[in-house]
């Protein structure tokens, strides 16, 4: 047996039959957009490779990223995974506590230096020097500072830690900073979501595992194989958007026949995420499918874009709420009334100059 | 000679050749067809990018709206059988590709054409003439001054705005436009090879419509202004606008010089 445990060893170890293994196997594949191939060579990663070990930090969050993730659809995911994570460091999950907890800590950074991958969850508030978000009696920052200097990469866990989310929305009175802001000398995975889907935390974690690199990334930082599209580009309810069928109010016939909810300020047309192809809880649903609008909670700034119900964005700049129709409508027809009495004006004095001469 | 013209000056040598042309001038005609002058101006490439860049614009704002605001739902069919916001966005895309080749072609023609082609592209800055007869347009807009100057291409007010809103404001629409329409396309594609790094610039796509958005109401502004000036200017300056742009030909009211 290695020095430390595979994924196998722990999975056979709390009671996994291989059977339902290689279900995983190819469940995880699937849903890396990999084909059959690739199942027995993340089968064999699983089985020979020392499993990853990640210390998971906390920063300004609400624990929705955690709530996520033990909620993945396959059981074995969250049993490997999890184990994993309570054996090195989380402070949420784990049963340690205090000054256990932060021994925990160091001995992890310690023992796998420049090895480790660091999950973030939530974010540093930077103003006060950090002092509205304190773990282990110092500021979040250093806590996290401390840890990422070692890291093989970090993940940014949700929309915390990859964008700032709601502790960062205006005018954001901690400085509540998203991790890329803070850390910039260390690969960083986004996995953006309010939580993120759980077998895409899952997914990444397998790819890592399976081929011993970061997945590919977008523009953004974001896996390119959950976030390279938007809701908008697989949602089932796509057909009725492209016909011009939309709901025009809530719980209307159109509600009723499921049509496109455009109108009622879905905003699956601007959001990059695998909610319309993976969904949520094993695959049952999504918001959409639910009847109520995608909010965008894995875009960045989602919580300043103006009323989830809007299909138009408020503009704050303004002081008002205005949206682009209502600054662009208002100012042409100023502009229209300032011609219109130009016209006048110059018509007069034409009258008069003309009396003049005449 | 021919009764119905008129020579007035009978020291004159000979009548414009254009004087000879009209029947029915009267003497107070041919007096002003002397005077008149006309310059070709607007070469039938710039023209022609004109009224199709409007027409492209028209169609464009009009989708454009329609795909922030739709119409009201329509069941005409069964979804599959139902295109409505489909042909909407497809007219909007469609208009925007002959737009951006035509805006391509004009840059193009501002290299070959004659100097007037070139004058949206830049603002004279440097220049204090310009700086001058900005201000004299400005007074002549606020009624301060009782005569316009004359110009072959567009005074440097006029010039101000075309810069501003269809140099800088057409390739703003078309940057922000091709990176949503690249969001469509699909990471990989040429428009988001090309375009792509904007949504990456403004992070959130929302926020990119919104931009696009606000983008569409200049434009609408400028179209008010725009129409309102060249109308104008036909009645009440020393030259010729609106059929200018149809035939390329500017002409004189006046005599005077400037």
């Amino acid at each position: 047996m290695p020095a430390i445990e595979t994924f196998y060893d722990v999975m056979r170890r709390q009671g996994i039959t291989r059977r339902s293994f290689m279900k995983y196997c190819s469940l995880t594949a699937a849903a890396l957009g990999l084909g059959p191939a690739y199942v027995p060579k993340i089968a064999e990663a699983m089985e020979t490779k020392p499993r990853t070990p990640v210390i998971w930090v906390h920063g300004l969050e609400c624990t929705c990223c955690s709530e996520s993730f033990i909620r993945s659809a396959h059981p074995l995911a969250k049993d490997v995974v999890l184990s994993m994570i309570s054996l090195d460091y989380d402070d949420t999950l784990m049963a340690a506590a205090g000054e256990a907890a932060e021994a925990a800590l160091q001995d992890t950074i310690d023992k796998y230096k420049g090895n480790y991958i660091l999950a973030v969850e939530g974010n540093p508030p930077l103003n006060e020097d950090g002092m509205f978000c304190i773990v282990g009696g110092k500021p979040f920052v250093e806590q996290l500072r401390h840890a990422a200097e070692h890291a093989k990469a970090i993940i940014s866990w949700g929309a915390c830690a990859s964008y700032g989310c709601v502790q960062a929305a205006a005018p954001n009175p901690t400085r509540a900073t998203p991790v890329h802001k803070v850390i910039t000398d260390k690969p960083i995975i986004k996995v953006p979501g309010c939580p993120p889907i759980a077998e895409v935390m899952t997914g990444v974690i397998t790819y890592m595992l399976t081929f011993d690199r970061m997945p590919e990334l977008d523009r953004q930082g974001r896996p390119a194989m959950f976030y390279s599209q938007r809701i908008h580009d697989k949602c089932y309810r796509r057909p009725h958007f492209d016909a011009g069928q939309f709901v025009e109010h809530w719980d209307d016939e159109n509600a009723r026949k499921g049509y496109c909810l455009y109108k009622m300020g879905c905003k699956g047309p601007t959001t990059y995420n695998a909610c319309s192809t993976v969904r949520w809880n094993d695959g049952v649903s999504f918001p959409i499918q639910s009847g109520h609008g995608c909010i965008g909670c894995s875009e960045d700034g989602f919580w300043d874009q103006g009323s989830f119900y809007d299909r138009l964005t408020n503009i704050k700049q303004f002081g008002i709420e205005a949206n682009a129709d209502v600054i662009g409508g208002t100012t042409a027809a100023v502009v229209g009334a300032g011609v219109a009495a130009h016209a006048a004006i110059s018509a007069l004095k034409r009258a008069q100059k003309k009396n003049e001469e005449a | 000679m021919d009764k119905h013209i008129h020579v007035p000056n009978p020291a004159a040598p000979e009548p414009f050749e254009a004087s000879r042309l009209t029947g029915d001038a009267t003497a107070e005609d041919l007096d002003s067809i002397r005077r008149r002058t006309s310059v070709y101006v607007y070469e039938a490439p710039v023209r022609v990018w004109h009224w199709l860049n409007a027409a492209m614009i028209t169609i464009l704002i009009v989708t454009g709206y329609f795909i922030g605001s739709p119409l009201p739902s329509m069941q005409i069919d069964e979804a599959y059988n139902q295109f409505v916001m489909g042909y909407i966005r497809f007219g909007h895309f469609a208009a925007a590709q002959v737009l951006t080749v035509i805006f391509f072609g004009r840059i193009y023609w501002a290299f070959v054409g004659n100097h007037h082609a070139r004058q949206r592209f830049y603002v004279p800055v440097w220049r204090a003439r310009w700086w001058r007869e900005l201000f004299h347009e400005l007074k002549w807009y606020s009624f301060l001054e009782s005569t316009p100057k004359k110009y072959v291409g567009h005074n440097p007010l006029a010039q101000l705005a075309m810069f501003f809103f269809m140099t800088i404001g057409l390739t703003f629409m078309l940057i922000t436009g091709w990176a949503l329409y690249a969001e469509g396309a699909g990471q990989g594609s040429l428009p988001d090879t090309a375009m792509g790094w904007v949504l990456g610039l403004v992070q959130n796509s929302q926020r990119l419509h919104t931009l696009h958005h606000l983008g569409m109401w200049a434009i609408i502004i400028f179209m008010i202004i725009h129409i309102y000036a060249a109308i104008r200017e036909d009645i009440m300056s020393r030259q010729s606008m609106v059929s200018t742009m149809i035939s390329g030909h500017r002409t004189f009211k006046d005599d005077r010089v400037e």
